[in-house]
């Protein structure tokens, strides 16, 4: 065997490969799942959260931008892992999805939130003023006015964080989520052979290269064209 | 007063602090139906704090401001109805960049006076044509030119068939040849019988147009009268300088 042939025996052995190709598609169908309710579940938790600071609760807003600033300040793993091995001992058991899941909606929370409110304060003071003149009321003027200006401010940052954030997933292994990584490594340990990364590598790529792309062109799309 | 008419705007011991900062000194500005009032006055003096305190822009510290009946600053006064009735037109115009000028003029008139979308469309397009831009109706403020979004602005805010209208500066952030439109539409309205506030740099207007001027400086009003005795012969040293300054360009 030369050098080339050892490399590719390694890790592209189509044995392998061919024996947990079926097991990696499963973990992409749970990678998108998870992907998908986090995505969903994240962003609308933090713009309602950023609709709530507008109001100028004080408490409220102290309060919230203390969690925000803890949850943007934690690595995601270790939210993951205290959510599953922390709940459990006050009676409540979350599953690994579970636990992933709302570890990344939490995170992904507590960044758009920050964005949205950006945003917000981004809007010249005049287009409140000239829509309370009006008679708006200021919830109104908020979702009428101020809120179509701000999210077209926040929608190439919001799609950089949201596809970071979605690429977490794949901490999901650590406590036991059968998403991608998670079926490759433990394909890995059953077959003494490396190639089903390879083939989970190449999965990710089949999966984030057109989000990738998509965000970039939605970046493109709405960046200060006004 | 000038004009024997009932007042719609009754601003009485208006006071306003920013911080340490106080910028109205106790100010009284009664306003008759159908009167044109211009304010001037050198920047900081307070005139256009004054103007946002009629309609609750500005929170004043003390005083009271009764507009057409309406106790403007009364906890239980429903100020986004009140509002109605008081139209501003801003420096800036802060037209809805989002929104086409026809969107601008009928946001409220849905939203507030609870129109349904074809008569607000419909009073939207009039409101428009008033200010001589019905065609420019699907326009967004982008593709405007600065006289056009201001008058977009004015047509928003006499859509709503406001009693008053307030004017901050209208024309100060147009380009000179720009400025005849807006004054023109300006001209219009006061001619139809809108009672009028406005602050503005624009002497020949107000010489042309105002009932009244009301020279304002450091947060009181130091003198007012009909604007042929306040640009010829003003009583006070203060305003004397002001105009001679300004009569000087």
């Amino acid at each position: 065997m030369t050098g080339w042939e050892r490399f590719l025996d390694t890790f592209f052995n189509a044995r392998v490969m061919a024996k947990y190709w079926p097991d990696i598609l499963y973990g992409m169908v749970v990678t998108v799942e998870l992907a998908v309710l986090v995505v969903i579940s994240g962003i609308a938790a933090g713009l309602a959260l950023a609709l709530l600071r507008a109001l100028g609760i004080r408490v409220f807003n102290w309060l919230l931008i203390f969690v925000v600033d803890v949850l943007r300040a934690l690595p995601p793993l270790v939210i993951i892992v205290l959510i599953y091995f922390g709940l459990p001992s006050v009676d409540i058991v979350p599953s690994g999805f579970v636990s992933t899941w709302l570890a990344l909606a939490l995170v992904l929370m507590a960044f758009s939130e920050e964005i949205f409110w950006a945003g917000i304060t981004a809007v010249p003071r005049g287009q409140w003023e000239a829509a309370r003149s009006t008679g708006l009321s200021f919830i109104q003027t908020l979702l009428g006015v101020v809120m179509p200006q701000a999210l077209r401010l926040t929608i190439p940052p919001l799609t950089s964080r949201t596809i970071a954030i979605t690429k977490g997933t794949a901490l999901g292994s650590v406590v036991a989520v059968s998403e991608i990584l998670g079926q490759a490594s433990s394909a890995v340990s059953n077959s003494y052979n490396p190639s089903p990364l390879m083939l989970g590598a190449a999965a990710y790529l089949v999966l984030f290269i057109p989000v990738v792309v998509a965000g970039r062109w939605v970046e493109t799309r709405f960046a200060w064209k006004r | 007063m000038i004009v024997e008419a009932p007042l719609i705007v009754e601003a009485r011991g208006i006071h306003k602090h920013f911080g340490a900062l106080h910028v109205l000194k106790g100010v009284d500005l009664l306003v008759a139906e159908r009167e044109l009032v211009f304010v001037i006055g050198p920047s900081g003096s307070g005139k256009s704090t004054l103007l946002r305190c009629l309609n609750r822009l500005e929170e004043p510290s003390a005083g009271s401001v009764m507009v057409d009946g309406i106790d403007m600053l009364d906890r239980r006064t429903d100020i986004n109805r009140a509002r109605q009735r008081i139209g501003m037109v801003f420096q800036s115009f802060n037209l809805y960049p989002h929104m086409t000028a026809l969107g601008n003029v009928t946001l409220a008139l849905r939203k507030v006076a609870q129109k349904p979308r074809d008569e607000a469309e419909a009073l939207g397009l009039a409101a428009l044509d008033r200010v001589g831009l019905r065609d420019r109706a699907g326009h967004t403020p982008g593709q405007l030119s600065g006289g056009q979004a201001q008058r977009v602005a004015i047509a928003r805010a006499i859509a709503l068939e406001p009693r008053v209208m307030l004017f901050d500066e209208p024309t100060s952030s147009l380009d000179p040849e720009l400025v005849g439109s807006v004054l023109a539409v300006m001209r219009e309205l006061r001619e139809s019988g809108m009672t009028m506030v406005v602050v503005s740099h624009e002497m020949g207007f107000a010489r042309a147009a105002a009932d009244r001027v009301v020279f304002m400086d450091d947060g009181l009003i130091v003198e007012q009268g009909p604007p042929a005795a306040i640009f010829a012969a003003p009583q006070q040293a203060r305003t004397q300088a002001f105009i001679s300054q300004i009569q000087r360009h």
